[in-house]
């Protein structure tokens, strides 16, 4: 009944509990996110160390992105949480709720109305703007790591700028499938000098790390490592001259919104091999959909 | 009095204040050279209230802080002792400082961080008496979309952190309640 009332006076907002400090963490922890996030901004790329703490959910459930949420929500805040690209699976709905419930924040699956987007896996299709951010969920934030396990000695390669077995790496692709096979958490050289893991997003969504409007934050809670890429940052994908990288995405438009350019997961849909096709991005899709766009298994609803 | 002096002056609703303190904080440093609003402590002279704000946002007894010349005072070090509990060092264990630039003295005496950990680098608060002044420094580098420019002190001595690169210090310049940041990421270039 509390609750219920609390919600009829804000209207915009859902009610906040009472029973934890706003956004969760306490004012030390944010204090000290705070700070790692400052020197990320002013070294992009580069991973800074930080206390990461225990959230009330598992490791790889997001808890770097959470705590990187919860040092920068204001209570004006409007607030987006996607799951490859989706606002209603599981991991966007769990965390949504947890900052409604904790930081009584405005949610949205809008992108253009979010001030703030949790993101796991995918950057949104429609361009961000100035004074948005956007935090990326991190579950290895070493580029080097496959390559190199001991934590001493990638440190040491970043600092050297050593990063000549990371194109060791991409050429044995080239040796082994003709062409450059990594077609996720493709590596990116930031601001000309360090080599930075852009999280499990597809290689389609690294152009949009470059020239972004909006800041980029990681957060990488089990491996206690925070970074970021301030707007405006050249970011650019590694490559050879004889073999530049290209986004890829499934050569195929959109069933539902019949979009040809977003990023499209595929769906299978019965026992004899048929399948669909279906923009990841699903406020993307939607306002498309709104806008009259059709696909390809969509056109009877026109009718 | 003084004891008195020392207990007001913090955030009204720390959580909430905070948090708007560091995303203008954030604005300032992730976009070098633009101006953001910062307010929400009010601290003893001469701490203006951006540095106030931007020390009870930041500074606790993790982060040993130096004050340099004007801001060593009484009031200061009262005022900071009961909000911020943060330990008072010379620059060379500080990893946060506040004072004019003229007092802030040689930047090689603060920790610019070392190869392996460039994060470990002290930030300076740098005081000024506006931040609308007309611009002497062209900027360039993340965070800036073609070019911006801003007031700076000492251009010579900015460049030479520049060229420390990813090594350096991190600035913030404050006035009254506004602040401008300059990572060290940033070129910065005469006008």
């Amino acid at each position: 009944m509390t609750a219920r009332a609390t919600r009829k006076a804000r209207p915009e907002r859902p009610a906040m509990s009472e029973d934890y400090n706003f956004a969760y963490l306490d004012e030390d922890t944010k204090r000290m996110i705070r700070r790692a996030l400052l020197k990320g901004i002013a070294i992009p790329g580069y991973q800074v160390p930080f206390a990461s703490r225990e959230m009330p959910m598992p490791y790889g459930w997001g808890t770097g992105g959470v705590q990187v949420t919860a040092a920068c929500l204001v209570p004006e805040d409007r607030l987006k949480v996607i799951d490859q690209g989706a606002d209603d699976t599981t991991n966007a709905v769990s965390i949504r709720r947890f900052f409604e419930r904790t930081a009584g924040v405005a949610t949205t699956t809008r992108t253009r109305e979010a001030t703030l987007i949790q993101t796991r896996h995918r950057i949104p299709e429609e361009p961000l703007r100035e004074g948005q951010i956007l935090v990326y969920q991190v579950p290895i934030p070493e580029p080097l790591r496959f390559l190199e396990p001991r934590e001493s000695e990638t440190r040491r390669m970043h600092a050297l700028e050593d990063y000549g077995l990371m194109h060791v790496k991409l050429y044995e692709d080239i040796a082994r499938h003709g062409e450059i096979a990594t077609s996720y958490a493709y590596p990116v050289r930031v601001a000309g000098r360090h080599v930075m893991d852009p999280s499990p997003i597809p290689k389609f969504d690294n152009p949009k790390l470059s020239g972004n409007a909006a800041i980029q934050l990681f957060g990488a809670g089990r491996e206690q490592r925070i970074y970021a890429v301030p707007p405006w940052t050249q970011v650019v994908s590694l490559d050879f001259e004889d073999h530049p990288f290209t986004p890829s995405k499934a050569d195929a438009a959109c069933d539902l919104c019949g979009a040809a350019g977003s990023y499209l997961d595929e769906v299978i849909t019965d026992d004899a091999g048929s399948r669909m096709f279906v923009c990841s991005d699903t406020d993307y899709c939607t306002t498309r959909q709104a806008e009259g766009h059709r696909g390809r298994l969509n056109r009877e609803e026109v009718a | 009095m003084q004891a008195m002096a020392d207990l007001s002056g913090g955030f009204s609703a720390p959580s909430v204040d905070a948090a708007h303190a560091f995303r203008a904080a954030l604005e300032a440093l992730a976009r070098p050279g633009s101006v953001q609003d910062l307010r929400g402590a009010t601290p003893p002279a001469p701490l203006s209230v951006a540095a106030g704000t931007l020390l009870l946002t930041l500074a606790d007894s993790a982060t040993p802080l130096h004050l340099a010349g004007a801001a060593d005072c009484d009031a200061v070090r009262g005022w900071l002792a009961f909000h911020c509990g943060a330990p008072l060092v010379g620059p060379e264990a500080a990893m946060l400082a506040v004072g004019r630039w003229e007092d802030l003295g040689p930047l090689s005496a603060y920790p610019r961080g070392t190869p392996d950990y460039p994060d470990r680098s002290a930030t300076l608060i740098v005081e000024c008496d506006a931040l609308d002044g007309p611009a002497n420094a062209t900027l360039s580098g993340p965070g800036i979309e073609t070019r911006a420019t801003a007031p700076l002190p000492d251009l010579a001595t900015l460049a030479e952190n520049h060229a420390l690169y990813p090594l350096g210090l991190d600035f913030f310049f404050t006035a009254g309640a506004r602040v401008m940041g300059l990572p060290r990421s940033t070129r910065t270039e005469a006008l």
